[in-house]
């Protein structure tokens, strides 16, 4: 029941209240340049949801058994090379960007074969929205903050996998809203040197605005879980 | 060479404001709005993402006979993603309260679109001499926006500049500003101002085309 609650308030946390785009600006480059039809929109969010699952997964997978301070793999190697050697010495964090961009990278290339060997007309809608993927931040973010967890020992997978889930739920909640409100922004007479990105900012600033008012929530539902 | 290539002065010129990284370009727009609230975080953002511009504008132009052309974003990637460890690192250990205020912003350089870009454009085309001249004015470039956005979000929310204070404090402040909402309000003016100090140039040119002619 405990681990329930907590699963909410991060799910809570990360859709909503905290929400990757309007919050921690993560994620903008496709949130303004994939946002002016609703329906390619929200296929670039399922897409970054899912992406986000997989590399979340793998780079927990890391960060557990590799990465973190005193992570048992590279410990095993080190101390049968070395029996001499105290245990749990062995840091290799200094890795970690390097490890996490490589699984972002490779996890991507994973999805985009996958998808295109059993799901084609998937594929087609997606186009060249997945490789881009590579370089959101959305997902780089994702990962660091399970690092950051995982390295002071408080989450495990399932807080984890919940954190990048609904982060992604987040990015396609904002990026479908986004899309709404532009494509009915293209019936409105802007003045000529607000159009295009900098009306899309004000607009965001607005959608950032009514969000900020979902931290009542997270208050509320932490109160009613833990009274 | 059938293609003309711009000479290392003028791609130090085109990155400052021509092509603007923020403004022109609308690249690495995640840390403009994420760590623009007040100067001081912006100008150590600044200072980080030169460093890694610069070193891998010079790294990849010095390798790029090497590139393979399908390899060459992961090369690009990985050797940003050194260069952020170092940056990260050195202000692990000698800025400790800056690199926990910019939090997770310092490794998301990795994936900032403006060194991926200047990469691919510049330095995998060009030798180190156009590579590291594009880095700086593309680094001056980004200063400039980061500032802007810095300054306009401190002064408006904070009353302060660098820290220093500007507007007396029994002045009421516009607290939205150093908020997230306020990021986006204030670049997305920004860039309407800049689009729109463009156009009065351009027209204000043409005027004088017509009027000589």
């Amino acid at each position: 029941m405990e681990l329930f609650a907590d699963l909410l308030l991060i799910a809570i946390g990360a859709a909503l209240v905290n929400n990757f785009v309007l919050t921690y600006f993560v994620g903008l480059c496709p949130f303004l340049g994939v946002s002016r039809r609703l329906d390619t929109a929200f296929g670039m969010g399922c897409a970054v949801t899912f992406v986000i699952s997989v590399a979340a997964l793998l780079s927990w997978t890391m960060t557990e058994f590799v990465l973190r301070p005193g992570a048992p793999l590279p410990n095993w190697v080190w101390s049968s090379l070395n029996p001499a050697a105290e245990a749990g010495q062995v840091d290799l964090s200094v890795l970690s960007y390097i490890v996490y961009i490589f699984v972002i990278a490779s996890s991507v290339q994973l999805v985009e074969m996958y998808v295109r060997k059993f799901f084609p007309p998937l594929y087609k809608s997606f186009g060249v929205f997945l490789p881009l993927i590579t370089t959101n931040c959305a997902i780089l973010f994702a990962c660091l903050e399970i690092m950051k967890h995982v390295v002071a020992r408080d989450w495990g997978l399932a807080e984890s996998l919940t954190l990048a889930i609904f982060g992604g739920v987040g990015f396609t909640i904002a990026i479908v809203l986004m899309a709404g409100i532009r494509e009915e922004l293209e019936l409105c007479e802007v003045p000529e040197s607000l159009r295009g990105a900098a009306i899309t900012m004000i607009v965001a600033g607005i959608l950032a605005l009514a969000f900020m008012g979902f931290s009542g929530i997270g208050a509320n539902v932490e109160k009613l879980l833990n009274p | 060479m059938a293609v003309h290539e711009p000479t290392p002065l003028e791609r130090f010129l085109n990155g400052i404001l021509p092509e603007n990284p923020v403004y022109r370009q609308l690249l690495g727009l995640c840390p403009t709005l994420a760590v623009t609230a007040a100067m001081k975080p912006a100008m150590t953002m600044v200072g980080a993402t030169a460093f890694v511009l610069i070193c891998a504008n010079l790294i990849t132009s010095l390798i790029r006979h090497l590139l393979k052309p399908h390899l060459r974003i992961l090369v690009f990637t990985l050797t940003i993603a050194t260069f952020v460890t170092i940056a990260d690192r050195t202000l692990a250990a000698f800025a400790y309260p800056m690199s926990k205020l910019l939090g997770p912003y310092v490794p998301l350089i990795i994936v900032n679109c403006m060194i991926i870009s200047r990469c691919e454009v510049c330095s995998s085309k060009q030798g180190p001499k156009a590579a590291l001249a594009d880095a700086i004015g593309v680094s001056l470039g980004f200063l400039l926006a980061l500032a802007s956005v810095a300054t306009v979000r401190e002064i408006l929310g904070n009353g302060s500049w660098f820290g220093i204070q500007l507007v007396p404090e029994s002045f009421p402040t516009l607290i939205l500003m150093i908020l997230p909402p306020g990021a986006f309000l204030a670049l997305g003016s920004l860039l309407g101002l800049a689009t729109w100090l463009g156009q009065r140039r351009k027209a204000r040119v043409s005027e004088s085309e017509a009027g000589s002619a």
